[in-house]
């Protein structure tokens, strides 16, 4: 079995979602924590089109961008199948890993921006849980994967994990339990599952990083 | 509710483009359905209620969305001829990646391109010929990014070509002076015949960018 590394950072959801997949599977591996503000000659030249992590590496060779290495994963290491083998299913489910990448990253500009940008970031957000309790979610299905989580699931971490976090460190607030049962639901039972569980990274740590963060950005602001 | 293949679609759509390639080269028949997007059909509204874009394909009733994932869906519902995915993993993982690439990088930079001007135009006009420069490394000496065969990054790629003549157009440059590997590698996708019959001519793609660009108040 070749050897498989992860090139990661511990605080990054999509690090994160790597480090879901393969613990889900059961795959052993190395990982390699990168300081993103220092970059390793290894990242840059596993990666050298973008530059970022997470990058798996396996039997020497690299893979990038994490939905391209989560369907590698699953393609290379059958167990535990995270995507439906229905061609139309997995379609499904690909429009929503889709969404997320695309969506996501409203969470990361609402601590990275201010003034309108900041407004406008927080209202994407808004429209995205929207879109996530009215289109993505099924009453009844604990998981976007039904009974069982899939890749989608995995995909979302960022709202599952990260959101929680950037309401506090910023003060606004997208996501309003009552608003979204739905999803507020599937948060709670996404975060029990044991794997999961031990795949995200400490609240704690978490909240003194982008505390951290978006000091730096309001002190950028205001010089 | 309908049997058979329906593409709902927009005739300059690059994205549109990708799903007809794909169905073409597994001579799938379907019904073609031209959308007035500023009036959009029920059924658009219906068959992607998140997005409300097109392409839509519509397979036995059921919408498939984004035109990657109709690529991919078609690749694999008919996966009896002319595969787009390479067999091997590793090669698939690949393909994904530089087909995200395009997805990431192409359309915005080409926007960018004749919605603009001065130097936020020049700026774009620099990222997009480094971006064709990067495809073009992977492209290498190979007939096509799938290798000997057509594939997946080609049919993600190769609809922005007839869009080409309107970003030299509106940016004032020649792609191919700069890129010239990759116009020869267009004009061999051209040769086939799914190509040649989904893109759309780049005249008329020039005459549709200049007419939005008078209705978006662009000069």
């Amino acid at each position: 079995m070749a050897a498989v590394k992860l090139l990661g950072a511990s605080l990054s959801p999509y690090s994160c979602r790597i480090i879901c997949a393969l613990k889900l599977k059961g795959i052993p591996y190395e990982y390699i924590e990168e300081d993103l503000l220092n970059k390793s000659p290894s990242l840059l030249q596993y990666n050298p089109v973008h530059k970022k992590i997470p990058v798996l590496v396996h039997g020497g060779r690299p893979i990038c961008e994490s939905a391209v290495i989560l369907r590698y994963i699953d393609e290379t290491w059958p167990q535990n199948p995270l995507l439906p083998t229905d061609p139309y299913e997995r379609a499904v489910a690909l429009f929503w890993i889709k969404f997320a990448d695309d969506k996501t990253s409203s969470i990361a500009m609402m601590y990275l921006t201010t003034g309108e940008v900041q407004e406008k970031a927080a209202k994407e957000c808004s429209e995205m849980l929207e879109t996530m309790e009215e289109h993505g979610l099924v009453e009844g299905k604990k998981f976007f994967g039904g009974d069982e989580i899939n890749m989608v699931d995995i995909a979302f971490c960022l709202v599952a994990h990260w959101l929680g976090v950037i309401e506090e460190v910023t003060g606004l607030k997208p996501f309003e339990p009552h608003k979204f049962p739905k999803l507020n639901s599937w948060i709670q039972n996404f975060k029990s599952v044991p794997v999961i569980k031990e795949s995200l990274p400490g609240t704690k740590t978490m909240l003194a990083f982008f505390k951290g963060r978006r000091e730096m950005v309001l002190a950028s602001k205001s010089s | 509710m309908e049997r058979g293949v329906v593409l709902l679609d927009f005739w300059p759509s690059m994205f549109g483009m990708r799903t007809r390639i794909a169905l073409a080269e597994k001579e799938i028949k379907y019904e073609y359905r031209e959308e007035d997007l500023r009036n959009k059909s029920d059924l658009l509204l219906q068959m992607n209620p998140v997005h409300k874009k097109i392409p839509v394909l519509i397979h036995n009733g059921k919408p498939v969305c984004e035109s990657l994932n109709q690529v991919q869906y078609i690749d694999e519902v008919w996966n009896d001829r002319a595969p787009l995915l390479p067999a091997n993993t590793y090669k698939r993982a690949n393909a994904r990646f530089w087909a995200d690439f395009v997805d990431k990088k192409i359309y915005d930079l080409g926007s960018k391109i004749w919605r603009t001007k001065g130097e936020e135009q020049e700026a774009a006009k620099k990222e997009f010929i480094d971006c064709l420069k990067l495809l073009e490394g992977e492209l290498g000496d190979n007939h096509y990014f799938g290798g000997k065969d057509f594939g997946y990054v080609d049919v993600a790629l190769v609809p922005f070509y007839c869009w080409f003549y309107a970003y030299e157009q509106c940016g004032n440059f020649s792609i191919e002076a700069e890129c010239p590997k990759l116009i020869a590698w267009a004009k061999r996708c051209m040769q086939k015949e799914s190509v040649a019959k989904s893109l759309a001519d780049q005249e008329k793609i020039y005459e549709f960018v200049l007419h939005l660009k008078k209705v978006f108040g662009i000069e």
